[in-house]
């Protein structure tokens, strides 16, 4: 049986990967996917909390649920952001974007 | 070995160097398609953890949608992808000790906890049953269920809004 560290482990170095990815990428989309990496981290540690506690309190799943759905308006509306700021400035990349208006 | 474990360390080799490669590749379509791979990953870390609506709902939200997503904007986006260019910025190093550092914290938080080395315990009844039971009664978790619905309505309204061309 695998104890609790292998998926602890596991999340902890997902989230640092994702974590790198979101800091360093210059492009706009290739943030979001370091931050759709973070999320997975911390939903494999939330269902794994989950199934090594009390399997008949179901909070863990939940919240797992309600972070796909956050997962899913954060990149509906980022990428809506993204495109909209393409057609604009012909540029996603993340540097460039410094200014509110011009 | 027994099979659950082999089961674990592919899986986790799979998510870890699919991970990996969503960081840095160049082409971001391949790095979305990496992320595809990433998340059946974790779909499958989801099945062997007995959350089988979860490892469903990765498949048909994660994967179905979000990734696919991804590939409509990075089409969408296509003519500032120059190759040439690097894909960092100038602080990467940074970034990167910063992530090495998260890495080595959380590690060494998570081996502080009393549950670290735990086993697993036996399920207790019906796991997907006791799920959908959660989800809609209302001394269980119907509010917050409710509330991510009206987020996610209000999120897609307002990518529309933004995406729409005037």
């Amino acid at each position: 049986m695998l104890p609790l560290a292998a998926y602890l482990s596991l999340s902890a170095l997902l989230f640092s990967l994702g974590l790198y990815g979101a800091l360093a990428r210059k492009n706009a989309i290739a943030i979001l996917l370091g931050v759709e990496l973070m999320l997975n981290a911390v939903n494999i540690n939330l269902v794994s909390f989950w199934r090594y506690g009390n399997t008949a309190l179901m909070a863990g799943q939940v919240f797992a649920i309600i972070v796909f759905a956050v997962a899913a308006s954060e990149v509906a509306v980022g990428l809506a952001l993204v495109i909209n700021i393409y057609r604009r400035r012909s540029s996603i990349n993340a540097d460039e974007i410094d200014l509110m208006k011009w | 070995m027994t099979a659950e474990q082999i089961i674990f360390y592919l899986t986790a080799a799979l998510i870890l160097v699919s991970a990996l490669m969503v960081v840095t590749t160049r082409n971001l379509i391949h790095a979305a398609l990496w992320l595809v791979s990433t998340l059946f990953g974790v779909a499958v870390l989801y099945a062997t953890l007995d959350a089988s609506f979860l490892a469903v709902v990765q498949v048909v939200v994660y994967i179905g949608a979000i990734a696919i997503m991804f590939i409509f904007a990075v089409m969408l986006t296509r003519r500032d992808l120059l190759d040439k260019v690097p894909q960092t910025n100038t602080s990467w190093p940074w970034a990167a000790a910063a992530s090495a550092l998260m890495a080595g914290g959380l590690l060494f938080a998570g081996s502080q906890l009393n549950a670290f080395g735990a086993a697993r315990p036996a399920l207790s009844g019906d796991a997907l049953q006791g799920l959908s039971l959660a989800l809609v009664s209302a001394d269980g978790f119907v509010l917050p269920f409710e509330v991510a619905s009206i987020l996610l309505l209000a999120a897609m309204v307002g990518a529309v809004y933004l995406a729409y061309k005037k």
